[in-house]
């Protein structure tokens, strides 16, 4: 089972990710919540302070508890309309 | 309620008309219709921009759009509603976004209108880059206050 992760918009840049905004981490010990996926991916990255989260397509916080088959995605401040 | 995300240009003006004769069931029982369209500007934060991509979460972006409809419908006894949103490529003057609401009496009208879209730039995950004519390219870092 894997966390599916997602970098939209400046995020994806800033993970250096230009030509693929989605990748898959394997479930291993360590990854309990959120925060733990950004510091997985992020290579030491700091997760900048205005972030979004969505677990499963729904807001959430870092704090928030993954799991298998979770979709994670981290976004910059939505700029629509 | 209906949502739509358009790869392509669109008349805002057009959709709007065509979707109003194609629901009989609002003919008679609307008594206000309230429509904002949003359109490209050639210009931003004192710079000039000759052209705009917008990106957008496939899936996430349509459950916020319809969570958004869904609670103004709630709140201000909608008849129907109706969010169109480009994304891609956009040249300026291109219309970005049309929001429309029918309600029986001008107040919920002009009330759900604009909620929808305050919430629909707060919420709904879109995001501008834009091109500038010097050459530069950013992202849109933030929304214009609404209110």
């Amino acid at each position: 089972m894997t966390i599916q992760v997602k970098f939209f918009a400046s995020m994806r840049d800033l993970m250096g990710d230009d030509q693929s905004i989605s990748r898959d981490i394997v479930e291993q010990q360590g990854i309990q919540t959120v925060d733990d996926v950004w510091t997985y991916c992020a290579q030491g990255k700091e997760k900048p302070s205005n972030v979004l989260i969505a677990v499963n397509m729904d807001y959430v916080d870092g704090q928030t508890q993954v799991k298998a088959g979770d979709e994670v995605a981290f976004f910059p401040p939505v700029t629509g309309g | 309620m209906h949502i739509a995300i358009n790869s392509e240009p669109f008349d805002p003006w057009q959709v709007l008309n065509d979707y109003q004769n194609e629901k009989s069931e609002l003919q008679g029982k609307y008594g206000a219709t309230a429509v904002f369209v949003g359109t490209m500007r050639d210009f931003n934060e004192g710079d000039d921009v000759s052209e705009m991509f917008l990106e957008h979460y496939p899936g996430m972006t349509e459950h916020h759009l319809e969570n958004i409809c869904s609670q103004a419908t709630g709140e201000h006894q909608l008849l129907d509603s109706l969010v169109v949103h480009r994304v891609g490529v956009i040249q300026p003057n291109d219309p970005i976004v049309l929001v429309a609401v029918w309600t029986a009496h001008r107040k919920q009208a002009f009330e759900a209108c604009r909620e929808i879209m305050e919430d629909l730039k707060s919420k709904a995950p879109f995001w501008k880059k834009e091109q500038l004519n010097d050459g530069q390219n950013r992202w849109v870092g933030k929304n214009t206050k609404g209110y």
